[in-house]
């Protein structure tokens, strides 16, 4: 080096960390994904509730666990396009790119806020559901754990690619649901057939190890494609 | 996963010197290397917005860069600051080339019309989380000394930023590209917006940072600033550099306008 030295920069999940740790703190500070998310997936359960329930009668399992992937979908959006929007106000993504962080590890710290947030809202919404449609959560709640697990990362994944694609776009809001959609149908397909099956009275658990093991494939994808495709699309290159 | 570059060392900042306490790179305009911009060309689709363009900015002075509209000087800036990469040439400071990937951008302090920051976080945490991700030993110690520095120590330290007045969030957007001690710091139109205090005072502190030693790079379309600010101006025009010319002192603003029309005629 010409001019001597530097402090020793952090390590890349040194700066992943502090990355997501930021994003959390923000939503630790006004609650706005959280609050918008929550408020999106409880209008959704309980709207389906109100179709779906007749006679105190809940509806068969395949349709809650579609009511589940469904109202995680649509909250998830809000919350992505939200978590990236923090990043254009003021033009901070400027900063944060100028600054010596690897760009992967910006992604891997954005998706690790995305992914802790998104389960947040899951939390609530897999809690609606059984108490809305007497739904048999606990029965197997680790493997549906596990499920909406995966399914989050894959979502988040492909989810935190766009929305940074889309960062300076004027109809973010409406091209990110637009281009998202479609890309996750088959995660949202695998998801809600497993849970479907773990919500049944009797589980085919070897059908829902091959929706996991789908899962698990999609998401190594994803996660493989969204680390090589981030620095490009947020550099505009 | 740290960065190394390719010389086998780490990073871009020079020696501390004793006597400045927030200036590795003060009182040793002889330290910083010089900025070197060679053969630099940038070609988006069918459109050259750069051509040849070469230029060497030297520390303990300010570098105004000017031109019209198309010129070119924000590409240019994008392409310095690593945010873009040329289509040709290279941008070197010293031995080493600054590009993306490089540890050396650390070396690079940015103020632009937006402050850079996030406007959810308080001045405090926008500044610790900067001095965070470049490895600023104690950077909540270096945050709090720069908030002093910027006049904004006495802001409610857990407001949100986004609550702040124009002229504070430029403030606040010195301290955050100053956090790491940069020894290039690049300004695009950074007094946009600002009122007639706030100019004065970002002046100032350009002079400051010049006189630190630092390599100091200006975009704007103020000539009047300009010419109250920079020892050595880059005229743009079309892509291309049409003047490349420094002074002892600053230019003047009947000087600099002369030059600027003479150069941007035709």
């Amino acid at each position: 080096m010409a001019d001597g030295r530097s402090p020793a920069l952090p390590g890349f999940w040194s700066q992943a960390l502090r990355i997501a740790r930021k994003d959390l703190a923000i939503e630790w500070r006004n609650r706005e994904i959280l609050a918008t998310s929550a408020f999106l997936a409880v209008v959704v359960v309980l709207v389906f509730s109100f179709a779906f329930v007749v006679g105190g009668v809940a509806p068969p399992p395949a349709v809650v666990a579609g009511i589940l992937w469904v109202a995680i979908l649509i909250s998830g959006v809000v919350g992505l396009g939200r978590t990236f929007d923090r990043e254009r106000d003021g033009d901070a993504i400027r900063a944060l790119l100028l600054s010596p962080v690897p760009r992967a590890a910006i992604y891997v710290g954005k998706l690790m806020a995305t992914i802790g947030l998104m389960l947040g809202v899951e939390l609530a919404v897999s809690v609606l559901v059984t108490v809305f449609f007497n739904a048999r959560v606990g029965e197997n709640a680790g493997r549906i754990a596990a499920l909406l697990l995966l399914g989050t990362v894959g979502f988040a994944t492909v989810g935190s690619v766009f929305s940074a694609a889309l960062l300076r776009a004027r109809s973010r809001d409406v091209l990110l649901s637009t281009l998202l959609y479609p890309i996750v149908v088959p995660l949202l397909i695998a998801g809600a057939r497993g849970t479907a099956n773990l919500l049944d009275s009797s589980p085919d658990l070897d059908a829902v190890s091959f929706w996991t093991e789908f899962m698990i494939a999609v998401d190594i994808i994803f996660l493989v494609v969204g680390a090589w495709a981030f620095e490009p699309i947020v550099s505009g290159d | 996963m740290a960065d190394s570059d390719q010389t086998g060392t780490r990073g871009g900042f020079p020696d501390p010197p004793a006597t400045a306490p927030l200036g590795h790179a003060a009182a040793r305009p002889d330290a910083i290397a010089p900025l070197q911009v060679a053969n630099v060309g940038k070609i988006f689709g069918r459109h050259r917005a750069l051509a040849s363009v070469s230029a060497t900015m030297n520390a303990g002075e300010i570098t105004a860069i000017l031109g019209p509209n198309g010129a070119g000087k924000s590409t240019l800036l994008a392409i310095v600051s690593t945010l873009q990469a040329p289509t040709s040439g290279a941008v070197r400071w010293g031995d080493v080339e600054l590009r993306r990937g490089s540890p050396a951008r650390a070396a690079l302090g940015y103020v632009g019309h937006e402050p850079g920051l996030y406007m959810d976080l308080g001045a405090l945490a926008n500044l610790t989380l900067f001095a965070d991700l470049y490895g600023v030993t104690d950077g909540a110690a270096r945050a709090a000394a720069l908030l002093e520095r910027v006049g904004l120590g006495g802001a409610p330290a857990q407001a949100p930023v986004r609550t702040f007045s124009r002229g504070m969030l430029q403030r606040l957007g010195l301290a955050r590209a100053l956090v790491h001690e940069p020894a290039i710091l690049l300004f695009d139109e950074p007094s946009a917006a600002l009122d007639p205090a706030g100019v004065t005072w970002l002046a100032t502190e350009l002079r400051r940072e010049r006189d630190r030693g630092r390599v100091v790079v200006l975009v704007t379309h103020d000539l009047d600033a300009a010419a109250a600010l920079a020892e050595h101006i880059v005229i743009l025009r079309r892509g291309r550099v049409v003047r490349d010319e420094r002074r002892p002192g600053p230019w003047g603003a009947a000087a600099l306008r002369a030059a600027y029309e003479e150069s941007c005629r035709g």
